[in-house]
């Protein structure tokens, strides 16, 4: 039992990160980023380039899994989203472009790291064991780095004048322009901050589960599942969000063992029935 | 009413879909072309499924579940049962119809992108599911489905068995573009009918709609059951002409080109959806040739294309009016 719920808390911080980048796009500009799990993909790849084949540090490849995508996120909403949303008549349109750009990045990744599952050498040697609970050092510095990363982010929104600016802009985007916000920097900001974050998660766990290309839409189906159960568009509700995914998985994994694959079967089912009874999730606002 | 304009722009999409495509394919010997129109055909079908929830205001990423349910239908009462393949097809999207019913009664009162999430991974749990249930026989699939049989009404054969034909491929061809005719008539009545200017005004603000007394709950379900009985009837279709299903013959990415076909096609047009399934499908096997930078090419023309036509293909038309 600690070990499922010790293997539910490191998946738990891993899913976080990923659901809080994309609820923050999605709170600034109600775009549903189709393209974040191949911008986790890239910042793994990333990372295993510069800490897997050229031999840096680790930190140093995390970091520039961060800022690449950074700069990556940044330009997409300067060039294609604002473009897009600014010319097009429905909102909606925003999604075959985003789904545009997901195609886009999996071709671009295929085509410079080939399809092999790629592995990077153990940032930390030996295994925990101990209370009951098996976990590999390796796992726990990077649920920890994951954990430390949400928090760095909520007080960086919470206390700063660019968080600031952006929590009104996700409240009120009228009314944040009125009172002086620079919408079009702040939503550039989030947008890039929100593809750094994916590009900082794939550095991190391409040091424990590895990277492959194919892995971005599996990837993007789980994080709109943890923004779902939390609430789009609201960062309590991802960090929840992902957490009770961690922690459904791993434990379905252990109860429903002996029926065959059917945990995600279970899990996407009490998902509908609990958006049917609850339809914006547990803090989600009534505008979804 | 059908003015002289209409008629005449009718009569020529019915002279191409049944005259000169054939013949053109006929006199150049292209015979694989007919594959790719009938799908062409059956995906449009299933597009515009979608289109008509996207009318009511829905983001529908869910098509797929129903192409999935319409095509083991078809199956399982073919290969376990013995029925006919002409009435598995009724039946197929009957009972799609019915499961939207069932489905669609507490998930259409969620909006926007929960919506449109919640019908992602109705596909996805489609795929689970006809991978964990007995009658479905699991990864395998069902294999080797016999194509569809004679039709006769009071004795008289209205359609000869497709096993006896030369070459089923044009059988199945004349086949998906009648399917698709009927669809497209009725897609364009339905829209330009009262329900379907009722429809409009869901798609602008439901509680305005509903305060002057639309009944929305039972109108949003009418149109998610028309939405699905299309995308069964599709699905069976394309089991029948490929002869197999799978759990992974309809998956999360083709929910996605559905959708995509809507938007590509334009969203206020009701051939939109035939129109961006023909230009997505043939564009992507058009680019087979370029080998690996096919996937790269299509998604930087996709990209272009949305920040140049972000309303979709067929409001070149309006632009081109407009001068």
């Amino acid at each position: 039992m600690e070990q499922v719920i010790a293997n539910g808390l490191y998946l738990g911080a891993q899913y976080a990160l990923i659901a809080l980048g994309l609820t923050l796009i999605f709170g600034l500009m109600n775009v549903l980023n189709f393209a974040h799990g191949q911008m986790y993909v890239l910042g793994g790849f990333i990372t295993y380039a510069v800490y897997g084949q050229l031999g840096l540090p680790f930190p140093l490849a995390v970091f520039a899994s961060g800022v690449t995508l950074f700069v990556i996120g940044g330009l997409m909403e300067r060039y294609l989203f604002r473009t897009v949303i600014k010319r097009s008549h429905r909102e909606e349109s925003t999604m075959l472009l985003a789904a545009a750009t997901a195609f886009f990045f999996d071709a671009v990744i295929l085509l410079i790291f080939g399809e092999k599952q790629r592995g990077v050498p153990k940032i930390v040697k030996g295994v925990f064991n101990d209370f009951g609970v098996i976990l590999p050092y390796d796992r726990i510095l990077v649920g920890i780095l994951a954990g430390l990363c949400i928090i760095a982010f909520i007080l960086a929104l919470k206390y700063t004048k660019p968080g600031r600016a952006m929590r009104a802009l996700a409240q009120d985007r009228v009314a944040a322009q009125l009172m002086g916000v620079q919408v079009e920097r702040y939503t550039m900001l989030g947008f890039a901050l929100g593809a750094m974050l994916a590009g900082v998660t794939g550095g991190l766990l391409a040091s424990i589960t590895g990277i492959n290309a194919g892995i971005g839409g599996p990837i993007s189906i789980k994080a709109f599942t943890m923004i779902m159960i939390g609430g789009a568009g609201v960062v309590g509700g991802a960090i929840a969000g992902g957490f009770i995914l961690g922690m459904m998985e791993s434990v379905g994994l252990t109860v429903l063992r002996e029926y065959g694959d059917v945990t995600y079967l279970v899990i996407f089912a009490t998902l509908m029935i609990f958006l049917s009874i609850r339809p914006n999730g547990l803090m989600g606002k009534p505008w979804g | 009413m059908l003015n002289n304009k209409k008629t005449l722009a009718l009569a020529v999409f019915l002279l191409a879909v049944f005259v000169i495509v054939p013949y053109l394919i006929g006199t150049t010997g292209r015979k694989d072309f007919y594959y790719t129109l009938t799908s062409v055909a059956l995906l449009s079908i299933a597009s515009a499924g979608v289109w008509l929830t996207f009318f009511i205001g829905r983001i529908n990423i869910g098509q797929g579940a129903y192409a999935l349910m319409g095509g083991y239908v078809s199956a399982v009462l073919v290969m376990s049962y013995g029925w006919s393949f002409w009435w598995t097809l009724p039946v197929a999207g009957i009972l799609c119809a019915l499961a939207s019913i069932l489905i669609g009664f507490p998930i259409l009162r969620l909006r926007g992108v929960y919506f449109a999430m919640v019908t992602l991974v109705l596909t996805e749990v489609t795929r689970l599911l006809a991978l964990a249930l007995p009658i479905t026989s699991g990864a395998k699939g069902i294999t080797s489905i016999p194509l569809p049989g004679a039709l006769s009404i009071f004795g008289i054969t209205i359609i000869p068995d497709f096993a006896t034909m030369e070459n089923p491929r044009i059988a199945f061809y004349y086949l998906a573009a009648v399917l698709m005719v009927l669809c497209f008539a009725g897609m364009y009545r339905l829209v330009n009918s009262r329900i379907g200017h009722i429809c409009m005004s869901l798609q602008q603000n439901e509680e305005l709609a509903s305060s002057i007394g639309v009944n929305i709950a039972a109108l949003r379900v009418i149109a998610y059951a028309i939405s699905s009985f299309l995308g069964g009837i599709s699905g069976a279709v394309f089991v029948a002409a490929t002869q197999s299903v799978y759990p992974s013959s309809f998956t999360v990415t083709d929910s996605v080109n559905f959708m995509l076909n809507c938007f590509l096609g334009g969203l206020g047009y009701v051939f939109g959806p035939m129109m961006g399934t023909l230009v997505l499908y043939f564009g992507w096997n058009l680019l087979f040739e370029t080998g690996k930078f096919q996937l790269l090419i299509y998604s930087t023309l996709m990209i272009v294309l949305m920040l140049v036509l972000p309303n979709g293909l067929m409001s070149l038309r309006s632009l081109w009016k407009k001068g």
